[in-house]
């Protein structure tokens, strides 16, 4: 089986993260999503690597991972941050903040 | 070639749970799922000829990223309920139509291009992928040092509360103590000089009686104590009868 297949899966799996941001009001589970699509675009950049037969797009992988863990981190302080300030994660309720 | 079977597996579990970040109620089950989608993009790295990666995968998305994730929900609690009003009309309906979009987009022109698939290809172990990193890429790998570096300070200053107040130490709360003329030692440990060392059983002072207040309190509300009416004076004596009858038996 061709591995162009799992670029196909990147793109459901991309879309379905995408679909995640848009739908959930969560917090924690939008992050998810983003960290979903992040993920879509690894397996994109991996089967690429494997296709053309360089290792470049692994490296590229790996430099996606380790940014995707410092905006995990980053991501998850302001998370912690709003809810000590607003008792609530939800995405609806910064809507307040509108002239 | 990756057998097919392998990659269909790799499909399933990748694809059905990460359709719990869209129906599961509660945050929990989607971490748990995401977690799963992680494993299996690791196998399928592996699978592509990238075991460094997989084995890095599982290291940071399993190990790191997605166990941050379950501590935030802890942190924050674990019933935060998602409010189901919409704020903006339609919302649902548009990001579906926008999500299906997307995926039609990609996988149209995805299969409009023909790759010519490498037969040649190298497995992108730690030696295969460590001359690149240190050597072509040795800038950038610096550079996501400085990013990491910065991520964990902004983390830091972020979460960083200010004390309101100065902190009680013990040798003030220890004045304050002695200032409300509260006894200043500690009370006496239940059991102590006393035939068991049971938490029910009351200590017994110097004089062989039970000091009511070394037994927790809390075993008291719930009736659970040994009220040490063995030790109490007006029983010494018959006990010390008992005894001297059980000794001429």
């Amino acid at each position: 089986m061709s591995p162009i297949n799992f670029v196909y899966l990147a793109s459901v799996l991309f879309a379905i993260g995408a679909a995640a941001v848009l739908l959930r009001r969560n917090a924690i589970i939008a992050f998810m999503g983003v960290e979903l699509m992040l993920n879509a675009a690894n397996l994109t950049l991996v089967s690429f690597s494997r296709i053309q037969g360089f290792l470049h797009g692994q490296v590229m992988a790996f430099f996606v991972m380790v940014v995707a863990a410092a905006e995990v981190v980053v991501g998850l302080a302001i998370i912690i941050a709003v809810f000590r300030s607003r008792q609530t994660i939800s995405l609806d309720e910064p809507t307040e903040l509108k002239g | 070639m990756i057998s097919p079977i392998l990659f269909w597996f790799i499909a399933a579990i990748t694809v059905l749970p990460a359709f719990t970040l869209l129906f599961a109620r509660k945050a929990v089950h989607v971490a748990m799922a995401v977690i799963l989608v992680m494993v299996g993009l690791a196998i399928s790295y592996v699978a592509l000829g990238a075991p460094f990666l997989g084995v890095v995968q599982i290291v940071v998305y399993t190990g790191a990223v997605m166990m941050l994730f379950l501590f935030v929900l802890m942190l924050v609690g674990v019933d935060q309920r998602e409010s189901l009003k919409e704020t903006i009309t339609g919302q649902r309906w548009i990001a579906i139509a926008l999500a299906i979009g997307v995926a039609a987009l990609l996988i149209s022109v995805v299969s409009r291009v023909k790759f010519g698939v490498s037969t040649s290809f190298e497995d992108g172990g730690p030696a295969q992928v460590a001359p690149l990193l240190f050597g072509d890429y040795v800038l950038v790998v610096e550079t996501l040092g400085f990013l990491l570096i910065t991520a964990a300070v902004g983390a830091l200053v972020l979460t960083h509360v200010p004390r309101l107040f100065p902190r009680r130490t013990q040798s003030e709360m220890q004045a304050e103590r002695v200032a409300a003329g509260a006894n200043p030692v500690n009370k006496t440990f239940p059991g102590y000089y006393a035939r068991h060392n049971a938490l029910d059983a009351p200590a017994l002072d110097p004089e062989g009686k039970p000091i009511e207040e070394s037994v927790s309190r809390v075993l008291k509300i719930r009736h659970q104590t040994n009220d040490g009416i063995e030790f109490k004076d007006e029983n010494r004596s018959r006990r010390r009868e008992l005894g001297a009858k059980e000794g001429d038996a």
